[in-house]
């Protein structure tokens, strides 16, 4: 209020330097001043109602808020309270009070002699100064170390630089076990089904620990070069965290006939992500073929271990997660 | 207390009489669309207080904790107790999912009304000199409103939010050289983040985001009492003058029923209709994700700029070190050109037309057919884009295919603006031309009978090309069209 006041004055201030309307054609001179006195007894008597129907319905929800908070009842008679003030105010506004057209003068632009003297106060402040541009350029310096000071604390926020965003708990002999902390074995994946497995002993909320099971058959298999053995029984574990956005890779499409006529994108069975709908091809070592990811998802190469339960071979392929500037350097 | 004359007591106390006067005689056009902006401020109003409530309740805290509670589907189960608070107050607060509900309509109807403002002030030309800083701080005030609505339902930490936290995640990854470091420090390591992260989110959403927006919305105002209101040319309404309806009485009246109006629509949608079911789909966790997730509708266009995105990384040449990340293009670099955009265009405006003068009566949108073509063209880009986060429920709804739409969005991206643009203008101009009202209809043709029993048009006089206003239409043809 002070802030407004304070401009208002301003206004005020500045009134004298107005200048003339600037156009003016006929139809515009026209004075559209008027005022109105419209109340009636009718309208009157109908605030009243609308504002003593409104305090009922407030006090009731007072009460029922006590007695019988349901969602329902609650919205509708403290949202039917100020529906009723709402209609009490618009009549009042519309029906009860002087209904008037005013006329306003513009104060903008203010300009004239104000502006120069306003100018000319400015370029006296820094009268007799003869070394401004270097002073500017210090005053820099202790911008930037101010700044810089303000703005380094975050370090402490996270952890070290040096830590990897990408760290993941796969190791070569991680057991792989379900979300419950069960071993997951060769026989608990069919043709066409897909399962999450973690790392046993890591956190199943890091993001680089679960990984998408699926198994596919073993002769249609093209995995890229080096990764011979990674797919045991045509097993194939990938990093379930989407490269693009980070979402869960949780959706899996088997086809179960083949396609009539080549698509636009690979036929074959293939990961989606139900975020972006990025989706990676898991017969190829998951590449992208469609979608905004921009790389595959990392492989865990896996073996059957004693018992058949899953185990890894190995680390996983690649860096774990969305990307960054900066991933990718394959994981040593 | 004395039985004191009110106005002596604010005269001699808190404004000078004079003052005083000036506020109580402030003039307000006369216009529904000049609401707008009073509806977007109203619905900060209930945000704030209904915010506030909220507060009390919510823990801002990831730390895993187990749920007790009449829900039996997530009764028992683990969770953070960030959702856990959640739940208890839409399951044990007297009021708390009505509160909670109306809270989020109220974010829904606050980016509306803005947006629509800001549609409003664009295509009336109400961003021009002197009022060139207002709109630069609406802009500001959309681009601080949608992450914190963003923020305000990721803190829930149900599924769905911690999708949407895991592609903020990601998006802030993908910043260029800053952003790995820069965002596991914020999230205090990779995702799902420290326990800190929701006291984070939460200091940025109650108190940092609200007040950054509490004192732009101030200056926005206080520029716009400088300036005062523009108006639609009319009778009397001139450059120098605002014709309306002084603040007080009639005027305070009407809009202090405005914010009652808004406060009933909040709180009956809050009661009565659904918005964002926290207890469906259960905490998040890294390795769960469902179909059919969408955000609400002012990040859907984020969503939707990440998903007709092309997939590529830029990568140093051998593919071992990514530069920039996919999600940098639709997730941060879109939006930037967007608001950059807006803020831009003022001055932009300015330069081309090369005009430097003074505004105060506002353009009818056929007034200016390349202005409103051009924003007719870019709002029909952000409807694209935005139809790309619907792509999934198009899916489900109509069957058509996803790859397919996908190709038709990248495609109409570029095309459907230029279409926009050129079936704006060309409408704007026939306007222009005729001055019909699309909304009123045609007024038709005067014809006068004559005493020889024949038909005479009298109204078919040429009307000026350029004329600007209400006011310039001949008078019979005025009478037709109210």
């Amino acid at each position: 209020m002070r802030f407004l006041t304070r401009l208002l004055f301003l206004i005020g201030a500045l009134r004298a330097g107005r200048p003339a309307a600037s156009q003016s054609d006929g139809e515009r001179d026209v004075d559209p001043r008027e005022r109105e006195i419209v109340s009636t007894p009718r309208a009157e008597w109908a605030l009243v109602v609308l504002l003593i129907g409104a305090g009922l319905l407030a006090g009731a929800f007072a009460v029922l808020i006590a007695a019988w908070p349901n969602t329902q009842i609650l919205g509708g008679t403290l949202g039917g309270a100020f529906l009723l003030l709402a209609a009490a105010l618009i009549l009042a506004g519309k029906r009860v009070v002087p209904q008037e057209v005013a006329v306003e003068e513009r104060t903008i632009p203010a300009g004239g002699r104000a502006r120069d003297e306003a100018r000319e106060l400015v370029t006296d402040g820094v009268e007799g100064v003869t070394r401004r541009k270097l002073i500017v350029a210090a005053a820099g310096v202790t911008g930037c170390g101010l700044l810089g000071a303000a703005a380094l604390p975050i370090t402490a926020w996270g952890p070290s630089a040096a830590q990897r965003i990408d760290s993941s708990p796969w190791r070569a002999g991680s057991v792989v076990v379900d979300e419950r902390g069960e071993h997951i074995t060769a026989d608990d994946i069919e043709l066409g089904s897909w399962l999450t497995g973690f790392p046993e002993g890591a956190s199943v909320e890091d993001i680089g620990s679960p990984v998408v099971i699926v198994r596919v058959d073993p002769t249609t298999l093209d995995l890229p070069a080096g990764r011979e053995g990674w797919a045991p029984e045509g097993l194939l574990a990938y990093s379930k965290i989407c490269t693009h956005a980070g979402c869960a890779v949780s959706m899996y499409r088997y086809p179960l006939f083949k396609p009539r006529a080549p698509g636009p994108y690979a036929p074959g069975p293939a990961l989606v992500c139900p975020c972006h709908f990025s989706t990676f091809d898991v017969q190829r070592g998951a590449p992208v073929v469609f979608g905004p990811a921009g790389r595959p998802l990392p492989q865990l190469p896996l073996r059957i271990g004693a018992g058949r339960r899953l185990e890894a071979a190995g680390p996983m392929s690649g860096s774990v997660g969305p990307a960054w500037w900066g991933v990718k350097r394959p994981l040593t | 207390m004395s039985s004191e004359d009110p106005v002596r007591f604010v005269d001699e106390r808190l404004l000078e009489a004079s003052t005083l006067k000036k506020v109580l005689r402030y003039v307000f056009p006369d216009h529904w669309s000049f609401m707008l902006g009073e509806l977007a401020l109203y619905s900060f109003v209930f945000l704030v207080l209904s915010g506030t409530y909220l507060a009390f309740f919510y823990t801002p805290d990831s730390a895993l904790t187990t749920w007790q509670g009449p829900y039996e589907p997530l009764n028992g189960q683990r969770m953070t107790a960030a959702y856990a608070s959640v739940l208890d107050i839409v399951f044990k607060t007297p009021g708390g999912n009505l509160v909670r509900q109306a809270h989020h309509w109220a974010a829904n109807l606050f980016l509306f009304s803005i947006v629509v403002h800001a549609c409003r002030a664009f295509f009336t030309g109400a961003f021009r000199k002197p009022r060139e800083p207002i709109w630069m701080i609406g802009v500001l005030l959309v681009g601080l409103a949608m992450p914190e609505g963003y923020l305000g339902y990721s803190m829930i930490d149900d599924l769905l939010s911690g999708m949407g936290v895991a592609i903020g995640y990601a998006v802030g990854l993908s910043l260029p050289l800053i952003g790995g470091p820069l965002t596991v420090l914020f999230f205090g390591g990779p995702l799902p983040g420290a326990d800190v992260l929701f006291s984070r989110f939460f200091i940025l959403h109650v108190f940092v985001i609200p007040v950054l927006i509490a004192v732009l919305i101030g200056l926005h105002l206080a520029l716009i009492v400088r300036a005062h209101h523009t108006q639609f040319p009319g009778p009397g309404r001139k450059e120098g003058n605002t014709v309306g309806s002084p603040l007080w009485p009639a005027y305070a009246l009407r809009s202090m029923g405005l914010f009652a109006a808004t406060c009933a629509i909040l709180l009956l949608g809050g009661g009565l209709i659904q918005i964002n079911p926290v207890w469906e789909w259960g905490p998040y966790h890294p390795y769960l994700s469902f179909n059919g997730a969408q955000p609400d509708w002012y990040v859907g266009w984020l969503i939707g700029a990440l998903r007709i995105m092309p997939g590529f990384d830029v990568q140093v040449p051998g593919g071992d070190h990514t530069l920039v990340p996919n999600p940098f293009w639709g997730g941060a670099l879109f939006p930037m050109l967007v608001l950059g955009g807006l803020l831009a265009y003022p001055w932009l405006e300015q330069r081309l037309r090369r005009d430097g003068a003074m505004h105060h009566l506002l353009d009818r949108p056929r007034d200016s057919p390349r202005r409103t073509a051009l924003g007719a063209a870019a709002l029909a880009n952000l409807v694209t884009v935005e139809l790309g986060g619907l792509t999934d429920r198009v899916f489900l709804a109509l069957s058509i295919d996803y790859v397919a739409q996908i190709w038709i969005l990248r495609v109409a991206f570029f095309v459907v603006p230029v279409i926009a643009y050129l079936i704006t203008v060309r409408i704007c101009r026939e306007l222009k031309r005729r001055e019909i009202h699309p909304l009123r209809g045609a007024p038709g043709t005067v014809v006068q009978r004559t005493p020889e029993g024949g038909f005479r048009v009298i109204d078919a006089a040429p009307f000026e090309e350029n004329g600007s206003s209400e006011a310039r239409v001949p008078e019979a043809k005025r009478r037709t069209l109210r």
